[in-house]
């Protein structure tokens, strides 16, 4: 990553309030994950330097408001104690959200290693046209919204079906939620349409016989999620990336591909409509 | 496939989620392991959630039969 100026990365985090002085200060909160010991941490700062209370993002961050400048660095350090570090605002890659992945019954991966992964080697980037928002959801019940992110992952599994196993019970078909497969218990027949399938993994959880079983795990990607004052869904543009290393890689060409291409001012879906997304996908893969 | 007799029966139609899930598992939880429980859901949301949630918790569906608007499931302890 030596195209960033890496003094860049660990700036931003402040926010001014209305009140002369006084600063709203913004964690980097990675997948929403706070352990005991840093909430005691933020309970003793925001006592102790701010007005005894913080405030939870929409991005599972938490910003502490009413700190004074002259008390920045004192609260920096305080809250580095606990492993706290300050947030990003302004055009650079921002908190990678993340729902609790397979702590769920629905998760189908790790969204939470995942998303420091994803934190270790972006977090705070700067330099691009505007911000950079990034999302991880672990199953298309997509509780953490990837399609409201610049860039947005979502866990789905590949399955297979053994013939064998199958006892025609229709219980695979009646929990599917897009009607791709079709049971015939006259014929003792099957049929899977693969390209409506999502990669829940409902019918592989539910199947009493086990004939449905999971091959493979990977992501579908969004790009181009944003909501602000003109809100557009992300276009989902990779059906079934298989590994994190390619998602990682897949996000590095995307901010190159962002910096180089985009107009200051414009949010990566701007970009993405005035150049032609084909230009993109092809920039990436 | 000879008919498999069930030790307990349940009939959870009308019973929403979780609390249909919730009975089966006190249900199987009075039971010993290899006894079957039969139960009966409606279609829709519980057969959406409890199979899986039965098989999350390690028992095995034997039979899953859909009879006009509901579901019934023999379920063998582990």
């Amino acid at each position: 990553m030596s195209e960033y100026n890496l003094s860049e990365l660990k700036s931003g985090g402040l926010m001014k309030q209305k009140k002369k002085d006084l600063f709203s200060l913004r964690l980097r909160i990675v997948g929403g994950f706070v352990n005991a010991g840093q909430l005691i941490k933020l309970s003793e700062v925001a006592r102790k330097y701010g007005k005894g209370h913080v405030h939870l993002t929409t991005r599972q961050g938490v910003e502490i408001p009413n700190i004074n400048f002259k008390d920045v660095e004192k609260v920096k350090k305080e809250l580095g104690e606990a492993g706290l570090q300050m947030g990003a605002c302004g055009q650079r890659v921002r908190t990678v959200t993340a729902c609790q992945g397979r702590e769920c019954s629905h998760g189908l991966i790790d969204c939470l290693s995942l998303a420091m992964d994803i934190d270790k080697e972006y977090f705070g980037i700067g330099g691009h046209p505007h911000k950079f928002k990034i999302g991880i959801t672990g199953c298309p019940n997509g509780c953490i919204k990837p399609q409201e992110n610049d860039f947005g992952i979502m866990g789905r599994l590949r399955k297979k079906f053994i013939k064998e196993k199958c006892n025609y019970c229709g219980l695979c078909a009646s929990v599917c939620p897009v009607n791709a497969i079709e049971v015939n218990k006259n014929s003792d027949d099957i049929v899977f349409y693969e390209d409506k399938c999502i990669g829940c993994g409902d019918c592989v959880h539910s199947c009493p016989a086990n004939a449905w079983q999971k091959t493979q795990e990977g992501y579908s990607v969004f790009v181009g999620g944003k909501m602000g004052k003109f809100p557009k869904l992300g276009i989902k543009i990779f059906d079934f990336i298989e590994t994190k290393e390619k998602i990682l890689e897949i996000i590095k060409k995307s901010l190159i591909f962002y910096k180089e291409s985009g107009i200051k001012g414009e949010r990566f879906r701007d970009t993405l409509d005035r150049t032609g997304i084909d230009k993109y996908k092809k920039a990436v893969i | 496939m000879n008919e498999i007799k069930p030790g307990s029966v349940l009939d959870l139609r009308g019973v929403a989620c979780p609390n249909n899930f919730v009975r089966a598992k006190l249900e199987l939880e009075e039971m010993r392991s290899g006894e079957i429980l039969e139960i009966i859901i409606d279609d829709g949301e519980p057969i959406k959630n409890v199979p899986r949630s039965i098989k999350e918790e390690g028992h095995q569906i034997l039979k899953a039969e859909k009879i006009d608007n509901c579901w019934r499931l023999l379920i063998k302890k582990r």
